[in-house]
């Protein structure tokens, strides 16, 4: 039977008969299109569309089927777009007629929304985007059409500029007070889109004017609590975006009154599945940077103990009674678990309070740690972002991280994992790795120094952080033991590469490290023993290179604990190099930079230790003297009770 | 195009403004002061509860206005129009704790209820309660406490539940803030807020969810237990900090789509059934004979009365409504034979119209006398059309004195109908040679002028509808050789309005141009023989059955029009309303109806009535959804 449609097609006079039979043929059944589509017919009626002897009925009828065609699977689609239906329907949409025109938009709309088709496609001919805009008048068929193909196809930043560019704002912002309410709703979903992480967008966006108002408030009217909840929440998502990129201020009534209590009332129980993730993703989004926020949200309709029941599906009620009903519990439940994840995360990023009542929320302690081994790798990154963000508490830190041993599955976490993930787990992980941790002694008996001084190796600047500010967080106050086995396992070679690092935080990180490892007289003497001649070479290259005050000021620190030595002392006395250096730096017009190479002075000449007098002549004779005498006439008191300090070293 | 033709005229009945208008009037009048500012925050007031509270009829049950001076404990002074409240105990401990209620429980016909309040001073050590209470409840206390009452708790930011022992709420409140407490009577829950922004009610354990139902009336309640605890309430007076408009938007929404998809099952033939049965029966119970043929033909429905039968009783009525009462007896008479002999009560009231409307000079007994008589008056807009008042929605059904000039362009589909067609020809020649009838017709215009405004935007479909029962009349007396000035003079009428709508000043001038029986010498002996034919036939009531109060007080209050000088600006003027002639119209509707053995109430009016009746039930029986479902909201 298909094969007497296609025959048809070749046939002038059957034609339109022909089609109109495949319209309703393939209306509704799936297994028909795919039968015409492997029987051929669409170059055909690509080629009928295309021919502009044809009548324009009959080219409408091409369209209309062609559009019926890509309604069908995927498959569908990804046959339609090989055959080039994409350039041909664009083509068509240069005809005059409407009809037409909203033909191959309605099916240019089915396939650009599809996911299996390329959205760029869309922009290949640089002379389609500004045709479409043009097209935005015509009707409210071709608004709603043309919106939703911009909706579906603005993915990348070089997108929004094409789509901003052409005067997407100007042409759309007028369609939000259309009739209609598709062509509002899709109108919404552009401006969602474009102004997503996009300054330029968002700042042109708070001065359009709709109808005399401005479209904040627009959008603000969107969010009434009558309006469609698919509306509500993409123009909260507009105003969030907008906000983030800076065009609105966090303080603002419509951020404030509006858009964080919308987003609130998005993730209670009574919204889809669908509506609760994107409302929580959207609301910690939107708090992410501000702490006044986070403490609305907090006391904001219960939120904190209302996100707890995203972790309760698939409810043990629907496997019992609904096989589809668990079916869709199961899909959402990754994404479920993921949002409430961040959405923790973001609210307990800064505030002690919240954090204390999010770790007193029902087992959450427990999720967190189920959620770091779970298989979904967007479960384990949430899980691990809020365990960091709830890491950067002292008393947390202290109880229930301790209690629930989280350190377990983190580390776990560490050996297999995305650098996204890694990233986090690495950060939270050097909280953990803090003094006063409780579980710093678990974790370090658990072998992580392998695994730390691996990833000061990595690519990634940000792991290279991470690793080394684990190790110097490790290194604080350690054992012996510890800072022997850090310094073998890192392995001086590696030390020196990272002190050279062009990262300046993983520079700093890594004198913080040695400065750690350089603490207590005989860890001093017997690292210096050992590596004294690197050290020093390192020192000195650092004080004399390009860097900032910081940099350099953590340098002379480590000068300072190595003057501090028994042994080590020498390496410094014996360089007169150096000690040029430290008197440079206390004369240097920065206090911090003065007062470090003070403190190392003043180890030098410190009395009671064997050899003083001479290093004190010594240092006398270099002028040192007259040095600390104009510094216990500085202007800060810190720097002069040090100098009045070393001075009374020479008259003991 | 049928389309639009039989929906107008239920359009027409069904959509007045009712009496919020008079509402806001009795509203405004209550509590005025000389001071301009406070006048200007009472007037703010009203407004604010008038649209938030559209359902609550404040003549039963009043809205909270302020704190109440009688129902507090002696620790608490009220000042500033009785807003502030402050504290002047000893403040010890919480036996020193003091509350104070609002002048009136919340009304279940709020469905949603919201107050605020702002802390002005936490005091010495902010032990504040913010909430609702029972009548009776212990004033010694903060709300809370004791059963039947709730608050909200400044100094740890629990809630209290009818229990000494509050529960892990909010955060807590200080100087400054502004606490609301807003109270569904839908779901019967009750949430705070703080600075605006909902601290949530529907939670598990660690929150709270404070039921409310089977509760009595609950007071807005605030209590203060430490010196120097001050703070200031808002039911209304200013703008709310929280969107309480925007919460009841979504709960307005939620009860529509409740109703919108009430489930109907497998009975979606039988409810469009009724549904045409419905409109069918209203529509030939109103005697609108074309519009209900055209419904009945597109519906394929039956009609049961047959199509004659209805149109006598439109004439019938339409007779009534245009004041010549004694032309509708004649019609009735000699229609339904029997019918007035064995209904005398009917009869006598007829009767006493039929007097009023000779006082008005409408009736055709006095009509025929004057040739220059104030015609306008049987065919002016404010008389009322065919569509009848609905008792139980209490609206105003007609509008009045607000026709628009569209009133001749309402007739297209009565005018394909033969018998019309003679008349449009006289319609168009009459109108061009507009006489100079005394505009009196426009009075009433000004007396209903809330009404008319109101409903203007319809005034065209009521128009078409005036127009056309006044054509049909016409176009009878035109073929039954009835004068022709006549009709022109009512024709004439028309044009005329469209010019004193646009000059409403001639208005006054017109009321003193109203004159008994029109002002001729012959009606008016007419109307003095008719009175006393009139007063025999009440005696012989009398005699037949026992004296009648009613009929008695209708006869003085008739005759007593005569005793002044002008009638319609009398103690009992307001029988020469026009409006006065619908109840006694639909009386003789309903009683041809009935003696046809056919329902004197449109079934359509009987299910109004009862969805009326029925949410002003739910009213009462403190169930708030009755709130957001108004039958009202339905009418448009």
């Amino acid at each position: 039977k298909c094969l007497f449609h296609t025959e048809g097609l070749f046939k002038p006079e059957k034609k339109k008969k022909k089609n109109f039979d495949m319209k309703n043929a393939v209306i509704g059944n799936n297994r028909q299109k795919a039968n015409l589509i492997v029987l051929g017919a669409v170059p055909r009626l690509l080629y009928l569309l295309q021919q502009s002897s044809s009548s324009l009925e009959l080219r409408t009828e091409c369209a209309v089927v062609l559009g019926s065609l890509s309604m069908g699977t995927e498959n569908n689609i990804k046959s339609l777009v090989d055959c080039h239906i994409i350039p041909a329907l664009l083509q068509g949409l240069l005809c005059s007629d409407l009809i037409f025109i909203e033909a191959c938009l309605r099916c240019l709309r089915t396939i650009f929304i599809s996911p299996v088709t390329p959205v760029q496609l869309l922009y290949t001919d640089p002379t389609v985007i500004p045709h479409l805009m043009s097209l935005l008048s015509r009707s409210q068929h071709t608004q709603e059409y043309i919106t939703q193909i911009f909706a579906h196809c603005c993915k990348t930043p070089e997108h929004q500029t094409v789509l901003f560019n052409h005067g997407a704002i100007q042409n759309i912002a007028p369609l939000l007070i259309s009739p209609s309410y598709k062509v509002r709703m899709q109108a919404l979903k552009c401006f969602s889109v474009l102004a997503y992480e996009n300054a330029q967008v968002s700042m042109t966006l708070v001065n359009v004017l709709v109808d005399g108002e401005q479209l904040s408030q627009v959008f603000v009217r969107m969010m009434q609590r009558d309006k469609p909840i698919e509306m509500q929440l993409t123009a909260a998502k507009c105003l969030t975006y907008m906000c983030r990129a800076g065009a609105i201020r966090t303080d603002d009534n419509c951020i404030v009154l509006k858009t964080l209590p919308c987003l609130v009332r998005m993730c209670s129980k009574e919204r889809l599945l669908e509506e609760r993730v994107e409302g929580a993703e959207t609301l910690a989004y939107l708090m992410e940077p501000d702490i006044e926020l986070q403490r609305i949200a907090s006391v904001t309709d219960h939120l904190v103990s209302m996100l707890a029941d995203y972790f309760k599906y698939p409810s043990s009620v629907s496997a019992i009674t609904d096989i589809k009903r668990l079916d869709h519990d199961l899909k959402h439940a990754h994404e479920l678990r993921q949002a409430a994840f961040k959405l923790y995360a973001s609210l307990g990023s800064n505030d002690e309070d919240i954090r204390k009542k999010i770790t007193e929320t029902e087992n959450m302690m427990d999720r967190i740690v189920s959620g770091l081994s779970e298989s979904s790798i967007k479960v384990r990154l949430a899980a691990v972002r809020c365990l960091h963000s709830l890491s950067r508490s002292v008393q947390q830190l202290r109880t229930s991280f301790h209690d629930h041993a989280v350190w377990k599955p983190l580390m776990k976490l560490l050996q297999n994992a995305p650098d996204e993930v890694l990233v986090m787990a690495s950060s939270t992980l050097c909280n953990l790795l803090l003094e006063f941790s409780p579980s710093k002694e678990p974790i370090l008996e658990s072998g992580v120094i392998e695994l730390l001084c691996s990833l000061t190796q990595s690519d990634s600047p940000a792991l290279r952080v991470n690793g080394i500010w684990a190790l110097m967080n490790m290194a604080f106050q350690a054992d012996q033991k510890v800072k022997v086995e850090i310094v073998q396992a890192l392995g001086t070679e590696q030390l020196f590469r990272l002190l050279s690092d062009p990262d300046t935080n993983v520079l700093m990180k890594t004198l913080g490290l040695l400065r750690n490892l350089l603490s207590t007289r005989p860890h001093i003497d017997q690292i210096m023993s050992s590596h004294g001649k690197q050290i020093m070479q390192a020192v000195t290259l650092i004080l004399e290179g390009e860097h900032s005050i910081e940099v350099k000021e953590q340098t002379l620190c480590i000068l300072a604990n190595i003057a501090d030595g028994n042994t080590a002392k020498e390496l410094i006395m014996t360089n007169d190099d150096m000690l040029q250096k430290i008197k440079y730096y206390m004369g240097h017009s920065n206090v911090k930079l003065q007062l470090a190479a003070t403190f190392c002075i003043s180890n030098l000449i410190w009395n009671e230790e064997d050899g003083s007098q001479e290093r004190q002549d010594k240092l006398r004779e270099m002028g040192f003297v007259d040095i600390l005498h104009k510094l216990t006439q500085a202007s800060d008191p810190n720097l002069c009770d040090r100098a009045k300090t070393a001075m009374q070293q020479y008259l003991a | 195009k049928w389309g639009r033709h039989w929906m107008c005229p239920v359009k027409t009945t069904l959509l007045q403004p009712s009496k919020a208008a008079k509402m806001a009037e009795l509203g405004a009048g209550s509590l005025l002061t000389g001071d301009p500012a406070f006048n200007y925050q009472e007037h703010e007031l009203n407004e604010r509860l008038k649209r938030l509270y559209p359902a609550v009829n404040e003549e039963e049950t009043p809205l909270p206005r302020s704190w109440s001076p009688k129902d507090k404990y002696s620790y608490i002074g009220l000042s500033q129009n009785n807003l502030r409240v402050h504290y002047k105990g000893h403040g010890k401990n919480h036996k020193d704790a003091a509350s104070v209620r609002a002048t009136h429980p919340i009304p279940a016909a709020c469905g949603i209820y919201y107050f605020e309040v702002k802390i002005v001073s936490k005091g010495r050590d902010g032990y504040m309660g913010i909430g609702l209470s029972a009548q009776g409840d212990n004033m010694n206390r903060l709300p809370g406490w004791d059963k039947h009452s709730y608050g909200y708790h400044g100094d740890d930011g629990h809630s209290f539940c009818s229990s000494g022992t509050g529960q892990p709420y909010g955060p807590t409140f200080t100087t400054g803030d502004v606490i609301g407490c807003c109270v569904n009577l839908i779901n019967n829950t009750c949430f705070y807020t703080k600075n605006g922004h909902s601290l949530g009610n529907k939670l598990s354990a660690l929150s709270f969810c404070p039921c409310l139902s089977f509760q009595p009336n609950l007071y807005p309640t605030v209590g203060l237990q430490t010196p120097g605890e001050i703070v200031d309430a808002n039911f209304g007076q200013q703008p709310f900090v929280f969107d309480i408009e925007d919460y009841m938007s979504e709960w307005r929404a939620k009860i529509h789509s409740m109703i919108a998809r009430f489930p109907i099952g497998e009975r979606l033939g039988d409810w469009q059934a009724v549904l045409q049965n419905m409109v069918s029966s209203y529509l030939v119970h109103h005697g609108y004979c074309a519009t209900a043929m055209t419904f009945a033909r597109a519906t394929e429905t039956m009609i049961q009365e047959d199509q004659t039968s209805i149109k006598n009783r439109q004439r019938i009525q339409k007779l009534v409504l245009a004041g010549r009462v004694g032309e509708a007896i004649d019609a009735t008479q000699q229609l339904y034979p029997g019918l007035l002999e064995h209904d005398p009560n009917l009869l006598f009231m007829l009767k006493c119209r039929q007097f009023v409307e000779m006082v008005n000079g409408t009736d055709s007994e006095v009509r025929c006398f004057s040739a220059r008589s104030p015609k306008s008056q049987d065919s002016y807009p404010g008389s009322p059309n065919l569509s009848p008042r609905h008792g139980a929605t209490n609206a105003h059904l007609h509008n009045t004195g607000a026709d628009s000039p569209t009133c001749s362009n309402g007739v297209t589909p009565t005018n394909k109908n033969k018998s019309h067609n003679k008349y449009t020809g006289v319609s168009s020649a009459s109108a061009s040679s507009s006489p100079s009838s005394s505009p009196s017709s426009v009075n009433y215009s000004e007396s209903n002028s809330t009404d008319s405004t109101k409903s203007q935007p319809h005034s065209a479909t009521s128009n078409q509808e005036t127009s056309d029962s006044e054509m049909e009349i016409e176009a009878e007396h035109y073929s039954n050789g009835v004068t022709e000035s006549s009709t022109r003079i009512m024709n004439g009428t028309y044009k005329h309005q469209e010019i004193l709508q646009a000059d409403d000043n001639s208005v006054d001038d017109s009321c003193s141009s109203r004159q008994l029986c029109g002002g001729n010498q012959a009606a008016t002996e007419r109307m003095i023989q008719f009175g006393r034919e009139l007063q025999a036939l009440s005696e012989q009531l009398c005699r037949q059955y026992g004296k009648n109060a009613t009929h008695k007080k209708m006869l003085q209050d008739a005759f007593s029009l005569l005793a002044y000088s002008d009638p319609w600006n009398c103690p009992v003027g307001q029988q020469l309303d026009p409006m006065q002639r619908e109840a006694i119209c639909s009386a003789l509707n309903s009683a041809i109806l009935e003696s046809q053995n056919l329902p004197k109430q449109p079934p359509l009016m009987l299910a109004l009535g009862q969805a009326t009746e029925c949410v002003q039930l739910m009213a009462k029986v403190r169930s708030g959804s009755c709130s957001f479902a108004r039958v009202d909201n339905f009418l448009h």
